[in-house]
């Protein structure tokens, strides 16, 4: 799946500060450090502080800084701020008489959904930032072995 | 039947492998939590993975002056579409009084260190998509996707 820009840019931030609440970080050194528009962030830095997930430090060396509660606050939480996820795809949806065929594709597509968002919402920010120490992409993940199509004996 | 006491944060919880007299405790939790009495499938699960340990695996017991706060059940599984053995870990309870204290984390840690000594280097579980709490546990223990894929589908 593919998050949109501002989507990316608030995990990017949120993350940045829940990584250190006691430290603040301006606009721009958010920005510099993901190569992202200062202009943009700046929109989306003022949607989270509305949203109480982080909050502007004013005066010299002013900035923003984490204010949630990074064990409580998930993925999801942050993403349905700017962005619906799975919104559509409804295998709910009445089903239209002769459209079968699309019918079943929102069923098939509605599961992909309905795993997507059980992930998100099981991620917190304190579990994505460990997961981000542990650097897991790093390591190969492992397959299964391939044309298995039977329980085999223990 | 279970005490009818109160769980004391202060009380220390030490951790220890299953016997036959936990059963009551284990049973009453599970039902304090699942809202499910289920004496026979325990005393199964106690048979195989207990003290016993008629099949390779763990049953593990969170113990506080007496009561059972929490536990978890593992066990080797082998060969299973391909897969070579792993621990899996298929029931784990925290009573609510004691949830958020890292009590979970260090049955889960026991458990995975049984699966360590019976020479596997992976761990793995299934739980239901909406299953939240369960589900952020497992992930804040470090656990992620795998390249298994539950399917299911209605017999009648």
């Amino acid at each position: 799946m593919r998050l949109q820009k501002a989507t990316a840019f608030a995990l990017y931030a949120v993350l940045e500060l829940a990584a250190n609440p006691a430290r603040q970080l301006t606009v721009v050194e958010i920005a510099d450090k993901y190569g992202i528009s200062a202009h943009h962030l700046a929109k989306v830095l003022r949607d989270l502080g509305r949203a109480g997930l982080v909050e502007a430090v004013r005066g010299v060396g002013g900035g923003y800084r984490f204010a949630g509660n990074a064990k409580r606050l998930t993925l999801m939480d942050v993403i349905r701020l700017f962005e619906e996820i799975g919104a559509e795809t409804d295998a709910a949806a009445p089903l239209v008489v002769g459209q079968d065929i699309a019918a079943g594709l929102r069923f098939v597509l509605a599961e992909l959904d309905a795993q997507t968002v059980a992930t998100l919402r099981s991620i917190s920010l304190s579990t994505m930032l460990k997961l981000i120490g542990r650097r897991p992409w790093a390591v190969m993940p492992s397959q299964p072995p391939a044309r298995r199509s039977a329980r085999q004996q223990r | 039947m279970a005490k009818a006491q109160r769980s004391d944060p202060a009380e220390p919880v030490g951790i220890r492998g299953a016997t036959a007299a936990d059963m009551p405790g284990v049973i009453a939790l599970d039902e304090a939590v699942t809202g499910l009495r289920k004496p026979e499938y325990w005393r199964e699960m106690f048979e195989r993975y207990g003290a016993a340990r008629r099949e390779p695996g763990s049953f593990l017991v969170a113990e506080a002056a007496g009561r059972i706060e929490g536990f978890i059940v593992g066990e080797v599984r082998a060969w299973e579409f391909g897969s070579p053995p792993c621990g899996w870990i298929f029931a784990v309870q925290v009573r609510a009084a004691r949830r958020v204290q890292g009590l979970g984390s260090r049955l889960f840690d026991a458990v995975c260190e049984s699966f360590r000594a019976a020479g596997v280097d992976r761990v793995r579980t299934m739980l239901a998509r909406d299953d939240t709490v369960i589900h952020a546990f497992f992930r804040s223990q470090g656990m992620t996707a795998g390249p298994f894929i539950q399917l299911e589908m209605r017999l009648d």
